[in-house]
Order: structure tokens, then C-alpha cells, then sequence
């Protein structure tokens, strides 16, 4: 029953979608699994939640490497739930002024706006900008022209790298009219168009090709695997 | 020397990343100038869609990014705001990414309050917000947006918000404009909104860079205009300022192209460590021969 009962829904939502793609007058039945499959994902977010709390619960309570990282997800978790779902610091809403949860969340001042502002935003962009760092360091020790192919790599590789900036125009603008192809910003956009395309466009098919089967693998009962081994 | 090049600790490597990048920063702020953009075909096709818009049209800005993406993706999201509200097109906002309304609030406050005065929310633009769902929600808003979206952003009821009106699909939009930072975003709206409506949904985007290869196998039909992370948008930032902006215009509108400085240096840098590591390499090899 636990695991007939979840081959029986994957397998009746996958072939509802399938027979509303290709048949138009069954359009609506795709309609209706869409919005399943979104309130589904709105629950999810709640299970997330509660996932969250207790991988970082355990590894606290069992005192495992880095639990004091844990502990601060665990209060910064809970700390922005409260703020946020009890719309703490929040005006009510000039519409609704008699109910105090009538506001916006995010109002300018309050705290969620806060911990958005102060806490997130800048914990966030300050890892994404990391990556730069990251990036320099990577260049250093992995690229080696040590074959044919790792010639290719990086001279596509620098193409793209002054394409992308002025210098590719820069250094090769002196070049005559009938070269114009040759310069860095017009290879940039070949290579990106003709070959970055074709190879691109190959692997998609070859995925497209590979989700089908598998999907229908999925459907029919045979891939079982997603449902876990039934163990505890 | 040589071993010391040998053996170099990255941390060298990240402060020269952080004085390449802080340098062109400083002069770029300081002085105001920025290097000569010249925009490419698909920078001018995105224009060009927006262009060929005319006055009232309705126009769906999708903003699915974050803030760790805004430094890449914030100008443009200025700049099709900027350009879409300069052509007095219909403004309808909404995101895939939870913190997507807060980018949405940034480009108000930037671009529509200060330098749009007249416009009325409800009437000239509207932010209907968030919804979970990643391309669940496309597929559901393509052809019924009310099954989703029962109020915007603040909580009144769409139907009491003038310009919803008419609205009833994403096929009653003239265009769809995404600004994606990865999943769920452009990828997803070509497959779930374009491909099964090609005569009915046009989209261009702009992505980061490290999403721009994914998404040129649509180009150009299933997704004429795309603006490639920060260069894409200082070209599009271009075309706008140059049409709408005059001759001086309000700084927040050259933040993509103020951007490109620091990214050439970043570039040259990370070619000139490549070229150095090689260098090393091949001398290691030559020693090893001798």
C-alpha cells in the first residue's frame, strides 16, 4: 500500500500531463495537475522547513563537527519565520486598518525588512562575488595547455574571455573591413552562435532523449527508485 | 622567482582579484567614465522588441533572481524597466524566485516613483507577486492566470485592480520579459510558455553568464532577444540611454555599462595568471628534460 498508492499518483499525474500536451480537448485536465503540482509545492515548503530544523536539531544535540554552524541556521531560521509569518514591527494595511495582519511583510522599517536588507542581501551577494575569487584561483592551477584539446580550451577560452570586455575591440578594431570576422568581439559571437550552439543543442536531444525514457520508466512502474527502499 | 611562482598561495591571487577589481571601481565612481559600448545583434533585437511595442501595450516583467545575482542582473532589470516605462507600455511584475518581489520593490523605488511620477500603480504598473510552483506556475498562468493569482502583491483582489482587466493569460501580453539567474527562469519559460503558444507568447530575457550558453539553442525562435549577463545588459543599457535618457543622464542608468570596467580588468587578470601558469609548466617540463 505505501508504495502502491505513490506509483498509482506518479503514474496517473505523469499521463494526465502527457494525453493534455497532444490532445487539446483534455487541455484543462493538464490544467488541473499544474495546480496540484503547485499547491504540492507550496506544502513543500513547509516540509523543507521542518527538514531543515531537524538535520540541524540533531547534529546540535549530537554535538557533531560544525554544530555551532547549525545553531545559527537554526536561529536565523526561526528568527525570519517569526518576524515574517506574524508580521512583527508590520502596520496594518490602510484597506484593512482593523486587522493588524492585514499589512505587508516586507514593509519598509520592519524587522523582516531588516534581516532582508541587512542580513541576507548581503550575506548572499557576498558569496556569489566569492566566486570571482575562486574563479582567478581555479584559472591558475587548472588550465594547462597540455594537449590539443586543452590548446582549443583556452584559446576559446581567451576569445570569449577579451570578446566580452573592450579590449576585444580594442585590440583588434585596426583591422580592414574584409578581416571584420576575425576580431575578437565578432569570433566571440561565432563561437557562442555556431559552435556553443551546435554542441549545446546536441546534448539537450541527447538529454530530451534520456528523460523520455527514463520518465516512462518512471510511469510504468519499472524505475521504482524514487521511492526510497522502504527501509527506516 | 620561479618557485615562488611555482608554489604561489592563492591568497596572492585574491588580492590581486581584489586590487583589479577595486581600482576601476574607484576611477569609474570617481570620474563618471566608462568604456564605449557597441551593441551586438541580440542586444538590438531585445530592443528592437520592445521598440515595436506601441503605447499601452501590456508587457510581463518576470524577475527571477535574487540578490546574489543583482550585481549581474540589476542593470538590467533598471534598464527594461526604464525602457518599458519610457514607451508608456503596461507594466505587470511578477517572480518565480521567493525574494524575487523584493527585486521587483528595488526597481519601483529606482526607476517608476522617482522618474515616473504620474504612473499609478494599479493602472499604468502592477507587482502580482510571487507564487512556488517554478515552471508549475507558467504552465498554469499560460492559459489561466486567475487559477493562481487571486491578488497582487499587497493582498487586494485582482479583480479590483483596473489594469487586470484584460488580462486573463500570459497569451494577452504583447511580451514577456524574464530576467533569470537559473531555475526556475528563461529556460523554463521557453519550454512552458513559448513552445506550445509560438504565435502567441514572444520572450526575450537576460541571464546571468554562466546560463547564456544554455539558451542560445532558442535563438531566434523561440527566443529572439538576449542579454548576456553584464555586457549584455551595458549594450541594451546603450540603446535605451542613447533614445530616452539625453545627454546626461542619471547615473543609475550606466550601472551596466559602469560595471564592464572592473570586469576588464578582472578578465585581463584571469588571462594573465592562465599565461603565467603555463609558463611555469612548460619551464618545469624543460627542466625535468634536462
Amino acid at each position: 500500500m505505501k508504495r502502491t498508492v505513490p506509483l498509482i499518483i506518479t503514474a496517473l499525474g505523469g499521463f494526465v500531463l502527457i494525453v493534455a500536451y497532444f490532445i487539446p480537448a483534455t487541455q484543462n485536465w493538464g490544467e488541473v495537475a499544474a495546480i496540484w503540482f503547485d499547491i504540492l509545492a507550496s506544502i513543500a515548503f513547509v516540509l523543507g522547513g521542518g527538514n531543515l530544523i531537524r538535520i540541524h536539531l540533531k547534529k546540535v544535540s549530537n554535538k557533531g563537527a560544525g554544530w555551532g554552524y547549525s545553531l545559527i541556521t537554526i536561529v536565523a531560521f526561526l528568527a525570519t519565520l517569526v518576524v515574517g509569518l506574524g508580521k512583527i514591527g508590520v502596520h496594518p494595511s490602510a484597506l484593512y486598518p482593523n486587522f493588524p495582519l492585514s499589512g505587508e511583510y516586507r514593509e519598509l522599517g520592519s524587522p523582516f525588512w531588516w534581516l532582508y536588507e541587512y542580513a541576507f542581501k548581503p550575506l548572499t551577494a557576498t558569496m556569489f562575488a566569492m566566486l570571482a575569487f575562486y574563479i582567478a584561483s581555479a584559472a591558475f592551477r587548472a588550465f594547462r595547455a597540455k594537449n590539443i584539446e586543452a590548446i582549443l580550451l583556452l584559446s576559446t577560452a581567451f576569445i570569449i574571455l577579451l570578446g566580452r570586455t573592450f579590449a576585444g575591440v580594442f585590440l583588434t578594431s585596426w583591422m580592414p573591413d574584409f578581416l571584420s570576422g576575425l576580431r575578437i568581439e565578432n569570433l566571440t559571437i561565432y563561437i557562442m552562435s555556431v559552435f556553443n550552439t551546435a554542441g549545446n543543442r546536441a546534448i539537450m536531444i541527447g538529454i530530451a532523449l534520456g528523460i523520455a525514457s527514463t520518465s516512462l520508466k518512471v510511469l510504468l512502474g519499472v524505475d521504482r527508485s524514487y521511492l526510497g527502499t522502504g527501509e527506516k | 622567482m620561479f618557485e615562488f611562482f611555482k608554489n604561489l598561495d592563492r591568497r596572492w591571487i585574491f588580492l590581486l582579484m581584489f586590487i583589479s577589481v577595486s581600482i576601476p571601481i574607484y576611477i569609474v565612481g570617481k570620474t563618471g567614465k566608462t568604456f564605449p559600448e557597441v551593441p551586438t545583434i541580440l542586444s538590438e533585437e531585445t530592443f528592437r522588441a520592445i521598440e515595436e511595442l506601441n503605447e499601452g501595450d501590456p508587457v510581463l516583467l518576470s524577475f527571477d533572481f535574487d540578490p546574489a545575482s543583482e550585481g549581474e542582473l540589476g542593470p538590467m532589470a533598471t534598464a527594461f524597466t526604464y525602457h518599458c516605462a519610457s514607451k508608456g507600455l503596461k507594466l505587470y511584475f511578477m517572480a518565480l524566485w521567493p525574494v524575487g518581489p523584493q527585486m521587483i520593490d528595488d526597481v519601483i523605488e529606482k526607476v517608476i516613483k522617482p522618474d515616473f511620477p504620474h504612473m499609478e500603480y494599479g493602472i499604468d504598473y502592477v507587482n502580482i507577486g510571487f507564487k512556488p510552483g517554478n515552471e508549475g506556475v507558467i504552465k498554469v498562468i499560460v492559459t489561466d492566470l486567475r487559477q493562481l493569482y487571486t491578488t497582487d502583491d499587497k493582498g487586494t483582489n485582482i479583480d479590483k485592480i483596473p489594469m487586470m482587466a484584460d488580462i486573463h493569460s500570459v497569451q494577452d501580453f504583447e511580451l514577456v520579459m524574464n530576467i533569470s539567474a537559473g531555475y526556475a527562469g528563461t529556460k523554463e519559460w521557453v519550454q512552458y510558455a513559448v513552445t506550445p503558444y509560438p504565435d502567441k507568447i514572444k520572450l526575450v530575457a537576460g541571464c546571468t553568464g554562466v546560463q547564456a550558453p544554455l539558451l542560445y539553442p532558442y535563438i531566434p525562435d523561440q527566443l529572439p532577444g538576449l542579454l548576456g549577463a553584464i555586457k549584455g545588459a551595458a549594450e541594451y543599457e546603450k540603446l535605451v540611454v542613447d533614445k530616452y535618457a539625453g545627454e546626461t543622464p542619471d547615473p543609475k542608468y550606466l550601472e551596466g555599462r559602469r560595471r564592464m570596467g572592473p570586469q576588464l580588468v578582472a578578465h585581463l587578470l584571469i588571462i594573465l595568471l592562465i599565461i603565467l601558469a603555463n609558463v611555469i609548466y612548460f619551464g618545469e617540463k624543460r627542466r625535468e628534460v634536462r
